[in-house]
C-alpha cells in the first residue's frame, strides 16, 4: 500500500519528458493571473500606503486603533466560523450518505448539492429573503397554521446570514469530504467489525479519523471563502452582522477613501494567506493518512 | 464443551448472487487446533466461504457453527473470530501497537491488561521494537505480522486468513509461512486459511479442502490429495500431472486396460477398484511426471510397465532435475521429470523416444470432461 503510493508519486521518466514539452500551456494562465490578479494586488498594497500621498502606515493605524473596525473584523471571523460549522454539520452526514448509497443514488445526491451551484448567488440570496422576511413564506406558513402569533425575526439576523451563506458554501464542504470518504477502503470497516467494534464504534474510531483530511480541506475552503462574503450578509444580515467586505465597499464607493479601503483589503488578504499558510502545515496530516486516502 | 467438539462446523453452506452460485453447499468440520486450508482457483468460492464465516456476508442457505454455537445470523463483531486480510487492513491512523490494542479496547479490557497483552503479541511476532511505528512506516512483511498479532491478541475462537501472503515476494512468503505455522502452533489456534497457491497449502496445512465451482472437490491431507486424488480436477490442480484420456476396459479381478487409438495400457488392480468405473466409460489415466521414465532406443521394456511413443519438445534444466516436455501422437503434451545424472544421456528437441511408467503408478479417474480432449 505504502510502496504503491510512493511509486505513484514519482513521475515516470517518459511522462516527465512529455510534461516539459507541453509546459508552455501554462503560459496563458500565468499571464492572465499576473495581469488581472497579481498586478492589481500590488497596486492595492501600494495605494494603501500612498493615499493620501504621505499616508505611510497611517491607514493601518487607523484600522487597528478603532474598536468599531476591530469589532467588524472579529464579526467577520465569527460569521465565517459559524458558517463553516453549519456547513460541516450538514455536509458531513450528507457526504457520508453519498458514500454509502449505491452509485445511481449518490449521483442524484451529487446533483442536489450542485444544483444551487449553477444558479446565481444573487438569485439565491434574494430567494432566502423571500423565504425569511416577516411577510415571507416561512412566517406566513407558521402564522396560518397558528403555531405563532407574531412573525419570527428571521431576516436581518446573524442566523439569516448563516443560513444564506452555508447554503451557498455547502458544496465546498461536501465535495472534498465525499472525495476522501469514497476512497476509504471498506475493508477497514470489516476489519473493525471483525475485531469487535460495533457499527457505531467502528464509525467513530475508524471511519471518522480516516475522513479527517476531507473535513480539514472542506473547512478550510468554506472558511476562507466565507471571510470575503459581501452580498449575502448585506442582504440577509442586520447592522450588527457587518462583515469586512461591506466596510471596504463602503469606504471605496461611498466615502471614496481609497487609501483606507485598500488598507482593509490588504488586512483581509493577509489574514487569509496566513490561515492558508498555517493550514498547509496542518494538512500534512494527509501524509499520515496517506495509505487510506490512496486506494 | 468437550474437546471432541469441533471448532467450526459448516452445514450445506450456500451463497448465491442473483442467478450466480458462488458457494454451492459446503459441509466442513474443523477440529480444535487444526490448520485447514481452502485451496482452489479464483472464483471457486473459497473467499466467499471465509467471508461468510467472518460474518461479512450472510449465507443464502445452510448454517455456521463455531464452538457449538450457531453463528449464522450473528453480526461479525460478536463472533469472536480473528481475521488477517489480504491487504492487511491495518488502520493507517493508528500505530502498530494501537492497531494490536484495538480489539482489546473494543472489549473494554483494563489499561494494564491491554498493555501487557499487546507487548506479548508483539513479542510473539518478533516486532517488539516497532510498536510505535505507523503501518506506512513498516515493510509488507512487518505489516503482515502486525496484522497477525492483531488477529490473535484477543484469543479468538477461530483464526481466518484470506490469502495473507499474496502480496509478498516468494522468499518472504516462505519465511512467513513458517512464521504463521509457528505462531498458530504456539497459540494452539484453529486456523482456516485461504490460498490459491498449492505449495503454500501443502507446506502449512493439516488438511486441505480443494474448492471448485463452489463445492469442496476433495478434503484430505497433502498425501491423500497427491497420491489419491478423488477427481481429475484435483489430480490436475495438485502438483503436475500427465493425463492420458481414453476408454476403460475391465479385465476381471485383475484390474483392466485403458485404450486410446492403437495404444493399450495396463491399469493396476488397486487403481481400478478405487475408480470403480463401468466398462467402456470415458476415463483418464494420471501419472505424475516424476513417475514417468524415458526409454532410450536400445533399452528394453521392464515387465509390468506401460509404454507410449513420444517426441521430445522442450528440455528444461530445473537445477537438480531435468524436465522434458514431450508430445504424444495426436498432439497431447506430457512432461517427465528426471534427476540430472553426471554423464547421463542427452536428449534434444525432435528426438523420438518411448515413455514408460510402472502399472501401479497409473491412477484411474473418471473423465467427466470428455469433450475437451
Amino acid at each position: 500500500m505504502t510502496t504503491a503510493g510512493e511509486t505513484r508519486r514519482r513521475t515516470p521518466p517518459s511522462l516527465a519528458g512529455k510534461r516539459d514539452r507541453w509546459s508552455w500551456l501554462v503560459i496563458p494562465a500565468t499571464v492572465f493571473l499576473a495581469a488581472f490578479f497579481l498586478v492589481p494586488l500590488v497596486a492595492m498594497v501600494i495605494r494603501s500606503v500612498t493615499d493620501p500621498v504621505d499616508a505611510g502606515i497611517s491607514n493601518y493605524e487607523r484600522f487597528f486603533s478603532q474598536e468599531a473596525y476591530a469589532r467588524v473584523l472579529v464579526n467577520t471571523f465569527w460569521i465565517a466560523v459559524l458558517s463553516t460549522a453549519a456547513c460541516l454539520a450538514i455536509g458531513y452526514p450528507f457526504a457520508y450518505l453519498m458514500s454509502i448509497v449505491p452509485g445511481r443514488w449518490s449521483g442524484l445526491l451529487l446533483i442536489a448539492v450542485l444544483l444551487p451551484f449553477w444558479s446565481s448567488l444573487l438569485v439565491r440570496t434574494f430567494a432566502w429573503q423571500v423565504l425569511l422576511r416577516d411577510t415571507g413564506v416561512i412566517n406566513r406558513f407558521l402564522l396560518d397554521l397558528g403555531l405563532i402569533d407574531e412573525p419570527l425575526t428571521l431576516i436581518r439576523t446573524t442566523g439569516g446570514v448563516i443560513v444564506g451563506m452555508s447554503h451557498i458554501l455547502l458544496p465546498f464542504m461536501v465535495l472534498p469530504i465525499y472525495a476522501v470518504m469514497r476512497r476509504i477502503d471498506p475493508e477497514f470497516g470489516r476489519a473493525a467489525a471483525n475485531l469487535g467494534a460495533s457499527p457505531f464504534a467502528a464509525f467513530i474510531r475508524v471511519f471518522v479519523p480516516l475522513s479527517l483530511p476531507g473535513v480539514l480541506a472542506g473547512c478550510l475552503l468554506v472558511f476562507v471563502l466565507a471571510l470575503g462574503f459581501y452580498i449575502t450578509p448585506a442582504l440577509l444580515g442586520g447592522l450588527g452582522d457587518q462583515m469586512i467586505s461591506q466596510l471596504i465597499v463602503q469606504q471605496i464607493q461611498q466615502r471614496l477613501d481609497w487609501g483606507f479601503g485598500t488598507a482593509m483589503s490588504v488586512v483581509l488578504v493577509g489574514i487569509t494567506l496566513a490561515i492558508l499558510f498555517i493550514s498547509s502545515r496542518a494538512i500534512r496530516l494527509q501524509d499520515v493518512f496517506g495509505s487510506a486516502v490512496e486506494d | 464443551m468437550t474437546s471432541e467438539q469441533p471448532a467450526l462446523v459448516l452445514r450445506d453452506l450456500r451463497k448465491t448472487f442473483g442467478s450466480a452460485v458462488a458457494v454451492d453447499g459446503i459441509d466442513l468440520e474443523v477440529r480444535r487446533g487444526e490448520f485447514v486450508t481452502l485451496l482452489g482457483p479464483s472464483g471457486s468460492g473459497k473467499t466467499t466461504t471465509l467471508r461468510m464465516i467472518a460474518g461479512f456476508m450472510s449465507p443464502s442457505g445452510g448454517s455456521i457453527e463455531i464452538d457449538g454455537q450457531d453463528m449464522t445470523r450473528v453480526p461479525p463483531y460478536r463472533r469472536d473470530v480473528g481475521m488477517v486480510f489480504q491487504n492487511y487492513a491495518l488502520f493507517p491512523h493508528m500505530t502498530a501497537a494501537q492497531n494490536v490494542a484495538f480489539p482489546l479496547r473494543m472489549r473494554r479490557q483494563s489499561r494494564p491488561d491491554v498493555e501487557r497483552r499487546v507487548s506479548e503479541a508483539l513479542d510473539l511476532v518478533k516486532l517488539r521494537d516497532l510498536g510505535g511505528r505507523y503501518p506506512r512506516q513498516l515493510s509488507g512483511g512487518q505489516q503482515q505480522r502486525i496484522a497477525l498479532a492483531r488477529a490473535v491478541v484477543f484469543q479468538p475462537r477461530l483464526l481466518l486468513m484470506d490469502e495473507p501472503l499474496g502480496a509478498l515476494d516468494r522468499k518472504l512468503r516462505e519465511s512467513l509461512q513458517l512464521e504463521i505455522i509457528r505462531v498458530s502452533r504456539e497459540l494452539g489456534a484453529t486456523v482456516l486459511y485461504v490460498t490459491h497457491d498449492q505449495e503454500e497449502a501443502l507446506v502449512m496445512s493439516d488438511r486441505i479442502a480443494i474448492f471448485s465451482e463452489g463445492r469442496i472437490e476433495q478434503l484430505g491431507n497433502g498425501e491423500d490429495l497427491y497420491d489419491r486424488p478423488a477427481s481429475l480436477f484435483v489430480a490436475d490442480f495438485i502438483g503436475e500431472s500427465n493425463i492420458l484420456r481414453g476408454r476403460y476396459e475391465a479385465d476381471g479381478a485383475d484390474g483392466g486396460w485403458m485404450t486410446r487409438g492403437p495404444w493399450r495400457w495396463r491399469v493396476g488392480r488397486v487403481a481400478a477398484e478405487q475408480a470403480a468405473l463401468e466398462a467402456g466409460a470415458a476415463a483418464a489415466l494420471v501419472i505424475r511426471p516424476e513417475r514417468t521414465r524415458i526409454l532410450d532406443g536400445g533399452s528394453d521394456l521392464v515387465p509390468g510397465s506401460n509404454v507410449v511413443d513420444a517426441t521430445v519438445g522442450e528440455v528444461l534444466n530445473l537445477g537438480p532435475d531435468t524436465k522434458y516436455e514431450l508430445t504424444l501422437e495426436g498432439g497431447q503434451r506430457v512432461s517427465v521429470r528426471e534427476p540430472r545424472e553426471r554423464g547421463g544421456r542427452e536428449l534434444h528437441r525432435g528426438d523420438q523416444v518411448r515413455l514408460t511408467w510402472a502399472v501401479e503408478d497409473g491412477l484411474l479417474l473418471a473423465d467427466r470432461d470428455v469433450t475437451s480432449t
